[in-house]
């Protein structure tokens, strides 16, 4: 595969992953609003969130979106920026990889309330 | 001198040089191709620009007039003015020959590079091939098809400026008329020539070759349909072929 044809898969898996991350933005930002009404504290939250498989599935979702997403734009910006660094590539790995690992770990820690 | 007089700022050299001050008379319904042939024919003939038509169609007078790439033989004087000087450069983007010459070479290889040329099957013992003059991929190709290569999108782009291998956008909105070419054959060749960030996928789609482009042309647009039917092509394949 050429380098020009695997940047046209990359950004097409920039875009889909966008159309995602737009839609859990905003159920995101509601679930705020929703979340806050009576105050914010942890016992609330783990509340609502421990045991709640849709809640993990959704969330999941949501960070396998951003792994896909921002490392994506990290590697352009990175590329256009430094061109001759040759940073783009190994940084934007490290990034999609914390994303990854970072989100999973949190949403399996509200999931499960932190008994993992 | 008379109080009526630009002073234009007219630079001079070439990759290194200096902008040089020139009085220049104004005059009603002046051009700024005007005020470069003036300079050049009775204050300093070794002044070198480029010109041929003088009315808008060769596409070959483009420079950088206060700052924004323009066609000097359509742009009056008195609607760019600032006070009453001008500043007059050569094109952004493209290595400068002389004065406010440019090489064009590397604007025209990068249409070849995005296969921004024709090529049929049909022999002339084929009947015409008939596009109706209403079906999408003929009103596709008319949105784009007019460009005549004055340089000025590719003066105006940022990414060109960022990415010097990027195929810019008089390159790209060829392609993407060709693309819808039903006569054209390269279709492949030519979707894995723009894929990428040398071709459509690095355009930031800030619409700075849009604004500039004296034809109206909105190579963005042009782009955009690159951008999705090349990804598509690459992910999912297309009419053509898969990439």
């Amino acid at each position: 595969m050429s380098e020009g044809v695997l940047q046209a898969k990359l950004w097409y898996a920039q875009r889909i992953s966008a159309m995602v991350l737009g839609l859990c933005v905003a159920i995101h930002l509601g679930i705020i609003f929703y979340a806050i009404r009576g105050g914010l504290t942890a016992q609330e939250i783990l509340g609502r969130t421990q045991g709640n498989m849709l809640f993990a599935i959704f969330y999941e979702i949501f960070v396998i979106a951003c792994f896909v997403h921002a490392p994506i734009g990290m590697a352009n910006i990175l590329q256009e920026t430094f061109p001759k660094s040759g940073l783009a590539k190994p940084i934007a790995w490290l990034l999609a990889l914390l994303i990854l690992i970072l989100g999973t770990t949190s949403v399996i820690g509200v999931f499960t309330g932190g008994a993992i | 001198m008379s109080n009526n007089d630009l002073k234009v700022r007219v630079w001079r050299g070439s990759q290194e040089g200096e902008f040089v001050e020139y009085l220049v008379p104004r005059n009603p319904n002046q051009t700024v191709l005007d005020v470069v042939t003036y300079i050049q024919r009775k204050l300093d003939p070794t002044l070198s620009y480029r010109f041929a038509c003088r009315v808008g169609m060769c596409g070959s007078c483009a420079m950088t007039v206060n700052g924004v790439a323009r066609w000097t033989c359509r742009t009056h004087v008195s609607k760019i003015l600032q006070g009453n000087s001008l500043e007059i450069a050569p094109l952004n983007n493209l290595p400068v020959i002389k004065d406010l010459a440019t090489d064009m070479r590397e604007f025209f290889n990068k249409w070849k590079g995005a296969v921004g040329f024709f090529k049929g099957d049909k022999t002339r013992y084929d009947d015409f091939t008939k596009v109706q003059p209403n079906s999408e991929e003929r009103q596709l190709a008319d949105a784009g098809i007019e460009c005549i290569g004055c340089g000025v999108c590719y003066a105006s782009c940022e990414v060109v400026e960022s990415r010097p291998n990027y195929l810019g956008p008089a390159a790209l909105n060829r392609a993407w008329t060709l693309t819808n070419d039903v006569r054209d054959v390269q279709q492949l060749e030519r979707m894995t020539a723009v894929a990428g960030d040398a071709g459509c996928h690095a355009c930031h789609s800030q619409g700075s070759c849009t604004e500039a482009c004296p034809k109206a042309i909105a190579p963005t647009a042009s782009i955009a349909g690159l951008k999705k039917l090349v990804a598509r092509a690459a992910v999912r394949g297309s009419k053509w072929g898969k990439l």
